[in-house]
């Protein structure tokens, strides 16, 4: 385990007209390691992601990459850091227009950095990877099942190598059985890979597995931080409150005014 | 006064907002057309878009151009018979049909069919994430959604218009020489007698302009579509409405600086 930092968050500020999303988040992920931010729907967790791969521009605040200002870089510094990034969508963001194989080599097909006969054996590899069968590869996105649609998605993540790995609500939707498979395949990956991970999700059970350190966003701030082990008995009342799922607490269910 | 007020505030709102979004789309055309010059330029997906709008728009784009063409012979016939003037149908038709009706017409039905589907297609990749999974892919989506749509349908367009032409110009042919009893060979020579290049040029030049149209407000407005399904449907309707009026507009500006004396 490394003490270095992959990735620093201060003071990360973001807000859409009226609505302030992000309301200055702090945090620290350690090279290597598996961090699970968990929140509430609207916490602002799916949004800390985006700014954190330049998908949205933050308002104001630093967010470091291997010690680097992201914003200080130049476009193809940026280029080089999502080069060595995936990204699993919460929806799989899959492309209808493409079979199954391609969407897996999507990255190594644009940069050239593989031939499309490579491509097809190389899909096939990191489909098997995922527990799929590599005449999986030529199917469409829209013929396969949920779950199928999501290791798929992880394969597309994992196939160029990458040495961070954003995970944005991996198990959503699915049930529990294949959320745990899903799981599994998530720390086989991200272990057999080291690379770091960054997930977000609001399933504890999926926080549990996946994570190795854990951090808890309400209202566009950092409540707490600690090992994802130690979610539900942490002695903060959010983060017990959320882990339990309980009505009553200091998270109060917001009515839109 | 405070109602004159209003209503100058609301015009000037209107004004703002106009030049705005006429702003944005000329920035979005400008980045999509400056990977056409940028190594890396997706060929496949050109590719497979040309044969789309190309070939696959050829069955509405003749069928529209072939009975617009009989029905142009049909309306002269009628009209001109008034006043002894029924040699000029062959004139009229081809002239019409190559100048005005075969880059119009064929430039509203791609249109309706392509700039709709490159809307949608667009707009639904947008409310799924799939543009922001290109961008994580190491992938620019202006180079791998745009340009290749923006060249695909201007080089297309043309195409499709020479096949409406011929067509219109054949649907005149075989309703004068069918129905209204004029005789082939005449009819052909009064055709090409007066047919000259810069009528067909021109329409040429309609042609891909228009279709770098369709193709720029199909994936503008599937770009920036937002919300989920009714987003997607109302992304596609602007496109089909924008296209299909700045085509009817720009055909008289292209008129105007093609013919004018």
């Amino acid at each position: 385990m490394s003490d270095a930092l992959k990735i620093r968050l201060r003071g990360l500020k973001k807000r859409f007209g009226d609505k302030v999303v992000l309301d200055g988040v702090d945090l620290d992920v350690r090279a290597g390691r598996s961090m699970v931010i968990l929140g509430g729907s609207g916490s602002g967790k799916s949004v800390t992601i985006k700014c954190i791969l330049g998908l949205i521009r933050p308002d104001e605040g630093l967010i470091e990459i291997d010690g680097r200002d992201v914003a200080k870089m130049s476009r193809e510094e940026r280029a080089a850091i999502l080069d060595r990034t995936g990204m699993l969508f919460q929806n799989g963001a899959l492309f209808d227009s493409l079979p199954v194989w391609e969407n897996v080599c999507f990255k190594l097909l644009a940069q050239r950095r593989i031939t499309r006969a490579a491509a097809r054996e190389k899909a096939a590899e990191v489909l098997e990877q995922v527990g799929l069968a590599a005449s999986v590869g030529d199917l469409s996105p829209a013929e396969l099942s949920g779950g199928m649609q999501k290791r798929v998605a992880l394969a597309r993540a994992i196939a160029a190598q990458p040495d961070i790995i954003f995970f944005d609500e991996p198990t959503t939707g699915l049930d529990p059985i294949m959320g745990a498979v899903i799981d599994g395949l998530i720390v086989d990956c991200v272990k057999k890979l080291g690379a770091t991970a960054f997930s977000i999700t609001h399933d504890m059970a999926s926080a549990r597995r996946i994570g190795d350190d854990a951090a808890m966003i309400h209202k566009g701030r950092i409540v707490w931080t600690g090992p994802a082990n130690a979610l539900g008995d942490t002695g903060n009342a959010m983060v017990d409150q959320f882990a339990r799922g309980e009505r009553e607490g200091p998270i109060q269910m917001e009515l839109r005014k | 006064m405070t109602r004159f007020l209003d209503l100058l505030a609301l015009i000037g709102r209107a004004l703002i907002s106009a030049c705005r979004t006429l702003g944005d789309v000329a920035l979005f055309a400008l980045a999509g057309a400056s990977h056409l010059v940028r190594p890396g330029f997706p060929f496949r997906q050109f590719g497979r878009h040309f044969v789309e709008i190309g070939y696959f728009s050829l069955p509405v784009v003749a069928l529209t151009a072939l009975f617009t063409g009989m029905v142009l012979a049909l309306q002269s016939f009628t009209g001109f018979s008034r006043f002894n003037a029924e040699s000029a149908i062959a004139s009229v038709v081809v002239l019409s049909v190559t100048r005005e009706l075969g880059p119009v017409l064929a430039g509203l039905m791609v249109a309706g069919r392509i700039g709709a589907a490159m809307a949608a297609e667009i707009g639904t990749m947008r409310v799924t994430d799939q543009i922001d999974a290109l961008t994580t892919l190491s992938t620019d989506p202006m180079k791998y959604l745009v340009a290749p749509r923006l060249l695909a349908a201007t080089l297309a367009m043309p195409l499709l218009v020479v096949v409406a032409d011929i067509l219109g110009v054949f649907g005149g042919f075989l309703i004068g020489t069918v129905k209204l009893g004029f005789v082939p060979q005449i009819y052909l020579a009064r055709t090409f007698d007066v047919l000259q290049t810069m009528d067909v040029v021109s329409g040429l030049v309609k042609a891909a302009v228009f279709g770098f149209l369709i193709a720029l407000m199909g994936t503008w407005c599937g770009y920036n579509s937002k919300g989920g399904a009714q987003g997607v449907g109302q992304a596609t309707t602007r496109a089909v409405v924008a296209s299909s009026i700045l085509i009817l507009a720009l055909d008289y500006v292209i008129t105007e600086a093609f013919f004018s004396r």
